[in-house]
């Protein structure tokens, strides 16, 4: 009777805590299955599947158990509506029988579907239900696997299950594999073979399969370390990318325009808002299967809407305070408040973008990697970008006069260059820059009023450590500031984290203080 | 020079002060005092209160006026000095409450449900009054040294040092809003009940509150009046329209740059030991990055480089906050960022250039004609 009840506990913890937790899964499994099993199988034997299925519904114990075993071992997917009738109508002990079976079957079918997330899934998943049963599945669907990192997982799995096998020699080999594979999902469970071998009273076996389970705990550690070291190296290059393509624009206006612009951030939100904009208008007009189409035909809205509202902005406002920084910095903030507040009442407080079928998910690279595809995106198109704006800036025509302008307008005036054009040009192409960084935005974030406010003092951050007007500058000084804020994040918290960046770059000009590559000579102290 | 420097200790400035400490000082605790309650001419303890928070934020523009305004340094961060100030009276207040908290208990009440069993260290000094007067003046001017030290010392100037502080004033509010920092988090500081013994709710020790917020900016205006008029203040205003200059007639820019912006630290202190007891709550949403922002607006709608300005800007502005956030509360940012971008582009002497305009037809504010003409800030 104690069993029973203990059974009815474990269930009840198990449905509360649903399928997240393992150990208790595991605890689950063993509960229901060992115990009668050994009986059963001996006295009780199933013949087919019909058997089997009536066979599930008795109320003798060792029948149930060998009928689970028999349709585990013979059935397929096409079982589960039938099981799932006869689990509403059953009683307590019947579902309890049934739930396993069902999601063996279930992970079953889904070793052999089309996606590899759901193969993947399903292999950890057959991992989680501790049934040795299902080491045969897995072992044949690795066979047939051509993903790499899905044929792993299946490996993994079915060396986790070995690790619950009656033969200590299977135990044993079970345990050095999972090392090989540095498997961190095995860890918990190596350490828990750790301990019990640690006891005074422990086996033999035991103790050797302790002894296995340390080197192969050792070579995890080691491995997941390394990981973690390329992980946040990869974390600080995507934020430093994010801030890299929010600075360009503002390192361009302040280097070459003597402009600080404050109204950045709005920019870029308005980019955001237009990719949500093409996003609706694409469910409202085309047909569902053209949707991920939307964010690529959101990228030329979002730069033209950003440079169109930054070239009024030019005209209107900013063209009357060149050469007077402070005041444009004053009076761009206005703009900012003003847009931002534009936004929340048109478009109310929160919104987001569906993200193209394309930059769903992320590509395991190696063992404990894993660099989802939006972030890969945003480093890819920093890099465009960047390129883009040197060949604008210092290959194109167009580009030499905007340095014409810089370096002495009244010249360039005189030369035939249309200064005024060149001003707006400017501005228009640098606030459709930020059109394009609030487009890509939208892959890792929401879309909101205040999106523009999240960066933008970390990218004045990055424009003033860089130096004004050198891309170079803006390049290494994002690099720094999003690296360096990864690495110490893990040891401060985010917060403490952006103080010690903030006191980082106050030091910092101490001793550069006009930023990593200063502009030199008469210039300089305009 | 394209006009002779003029300081704005001329004439011009004394009657605008005269009657402005003529209508805070007199008429209005006046008004509040004697009309009976139903007159029309009476003003209530609500509107009194709220003209004596304008005041507070009035001692912070005129110290903000001070840098920017005569000496070109624009600080985005005095919210900061003022929530060092107000955090420090604050202390003192919540310690004040004992054991009418909610809780009974002689910790505030944040630190009991946080479970803060035993005052932090840097509560302790604040159980006297004078550690949270000296406190709320001494934190800013020690912060400001420190920190203007590294900023002037290396040259960073103008936009830089303004991007700066716009930095420090976000750090500071990411600090102030954590709990472990044991001020509050993002509920502040609050349900204060009495002041050396008197109690805050009661109308005569607003008034009196009140009627030290007024000697207090009188206090801050004179102290302003006496540098700009001093050699210092020509020094100033000489840094801010050309440092090159000044430098190469032999003074040393950072050190003149430092006091100012010391001496505006220490004002913005005094304003937030005047706000807190007034109002009654400080939280890290007035010390983060728009509320310093807002300092500057002040300053610019009264028009800096006056420091009778400042104090205009800062009264008119709140005031019509006040009003108009009652009446269409999401137009509220509309106006303001309008605010910064009329003001900045058309009328950059503020109020007080429009007036002297209108009456007098005279030159607009000292000094800005020429910073114009250089087309450097």
């Amino acid at each position: 009777m104690k069993g029973w009840r203990c059974a009815a506990v474990v269930t009840l913890l198990m449905l509360v805590s649903a399928v997240t937790d393992p150990q208790q899964r595991l605890l689950f499994a063993e509960e229901v299955s060992s115990q009668p099993s050994e009986t059963a199988s001996a006295s009780v034997a199933v013949l087919s599947i019909e058997q089997a299925l009536l066979g599930i519904q008795s109320d003798d114990a060792a029948v149930r158990q060998a009928s689970a075993t028999f349709l585990i071992e013979k059935g397929d997917a096409g079982l589960i509506p039938k099981l799932d009738d006869i689990r509403a109508e059953g009683s307590r002990i019947v579902r309890q029988t049934i739930k396993p079976v069902v999601d063996l079957l279930k992970n079953k079918a889904n070793l052999t579907n089309e996606s590899p997330d759901f193969r993947r899934s399903a292999a950890a998943d057959l991992a989680l239900t501790g049934r040795v049963e299902a080491i045969p599945y897995l072992k044949e669907a690795a066979d047939k696997e051509d993903v790499w990192w899905v044929r792993y997982t299946m490996e993994e799995s079915w060396h986790l299950l070995e690790l619950n096998s009656d033969d200590p020699a299977v135990r044993l080999e079970a345990v050095k594999k999972l090392g090989e594979l540095r498997s961190l999902n095995s860890l918990s469970t190596l350490k828990e073979l750790i301990e019990a071998g640690e006891q005074s009273e422990a086996t033999e076996q035991q103790k050797e399969l302790a002894a296995a389970g340390r080197a192969a705990v050792e070579r995890i550690e080691t491995w997941s370390m390394w990981a973690g070291v390329l992980e946040t190296l990869f974390r600080g290059i995507s934020l430093s990318s994010i801030l890299l393509i929010m600075s360009l624009g503002l390192a361009i206006v302040f280097g070459l325009m003597g402009v600080i612009n404050m109204a950045h951030g709005e920019l870029m939100m308005i980019g955001a808002y237009a990719t949500y904009v093409t996003q609706q208008a694409f469910i409202a007009w085309f047909s569902p299967d053209v949707f991920d189409w939307y964010f690529p035909a959101a990228l030329p809205v979002a730069f033209l809407t950003a440079a169109a509202v930054g070239w009024v902005l030019e005209a209107t406002v900013i063209r009357f305070l060149y050469g007077r920084l402070l005041e444009t910095l004053l009076a761009t903030w206005g703009i900012s408040l003003i847009l931002m507040q534009a936004a929340r009442v048109y478009f109310g407080d929160l919104t987001a973008v569906i993200a193209p079928q394309a930059l769903r998910g992320g590509a395991q690279v190696m063992v404990g990697v894993y660099l989802p595809y939006n972030r890969i995106f945003i480093i890819v198109l920093s890099i465009v970008c960047v390129v883009g704006v040197y060949y604008l800036l210092f290959r194109s025509n167009l580009g030499m006069r905007v340095r014409a302008v810089t370096q002495n307008r009244n010249m360039s005036a005189c030369l035939g260059i249309p200064t005024r054009k060149v001003d707006s040009y400017t501005f228009a192409f640098a606030s459709g820059l930020a059109g394009v960084a609030g487009w890509a935005l939208t892959m890792v974030g929401n879309v909101d009023p205040g999106l523009g406010q999240n960066y933008i003092v970390d990218s004045f951050m990055v424009v003033v450590t860089g130096g004004v007007g050198k891309l170079a500058g803006t390049i290494w000084a994002s690099l720094g500031i999003g690296g360096l804020n990864k690495v110490i994040e893990p040891f401060t918290g985010a917060v403490y984290g952006k103080v010690f960046i903030l006191l980082g770059v106050i030091l910092f000009l101490q001793w550069r203080p006009s930023g990593l590559f200063a502009a030199k000579g008469r210039s300089a102290d305009a | 020079m394209p006009e002779p420097m003029r300081s704005p200790q001329d004439s011009r400035e004394t009657w605008p002060f005269y009657s402005a400490v003529a209508l805070f000082l007199i008429v209005l605790p006046l008004l509040n005092v004697l009309p009976p309650e139903d007159s029309w001419l009476h003003l209530s303890d609500f509107r009194l209160n709220q003209f004596g928070k304008f005041l507070c934020f009035a001692i912070l523009a005129i110290g903000l006026d001070l840098t920017w305004g005569y000496c070109g340094v624009l600080s985005l961060g005095q919210g900061v000095f003022f929530g060092f100030g107000a955090y420090c009276m604050g202390m003192y207040l919540a310690l004040q409450i004992g054991k009418e908290s909610v809780y009974g208990s002689d910790l505030p009440d944040f630190m009991v449900w946080t479970q803060v069993k035993e005052l932090p260290w840097f509560w302790v000094p604040f159980k006297s009054f004078w550690a949270g007067l000296l406190g709320a003046i001494l934190v800013p001017v020690l912060f400001a040294t420190i920190f203007g030290f590294l900023a002037f010392r290396s040259r960073i100037k103008g936009v830089y040092f303004a991007i700066i502080t716009q930095a420090l004033a976000f750090a500071a509010w990411l600090v102030f809003n954590r709990n472990e920092t044991r001020l509050g988090g993002t509920n502040g500081l609050t349900d204060f009940k009495q002041i050396l013994g008197f109690r805050l709710s009661d109308p005569s020790t607003q008034r009196g509150l009140y009627i030290l917020t007024v000697l207090a900016l009188i206090g801050a205006y004179l102290l302003c009046r006496w540098i700009v008029e001093s050699r210092t203040g020509k020094v100033l205003v000489a840094i801010r329209d050309s440092e090159s200059r000044v430098v190469f007639s032999g003074y040393t820019p950072w050190v003149y740059k430092l006091f100012v912006f010391v001496v505006a630290a220490g004002l913005a202190g005094l304003a937030g030991l005047l706000y807190v007891p007034q109002v009654g709550i400080i939280t890290p949403a007035q010390i983060g990055v728009l509320p310093s922002l807002e300092v500057v607006i002040w300053v610019a709608v009264g028009g800096r480089g006056t420091l009778v300005g400042a104090v205009l800007g800062a009264v008119t502005v709140n005031y019509g906050r006040s009003v108009l956030t009652n009446y269409f509360p999401e137009a509220w940012p509309f106006i303001l960022g309008g605010l910064f971008v009329v003001v900045v582009t058309m009328f950059p002497d503020g109020l007080i250039g429009i007036l002297r305009k209108l009456f007098s037809g005279g030159p607009p504010a000292p000094g800005l004609a020429v910073q114009k003409a250089q087309g450097g800030s």
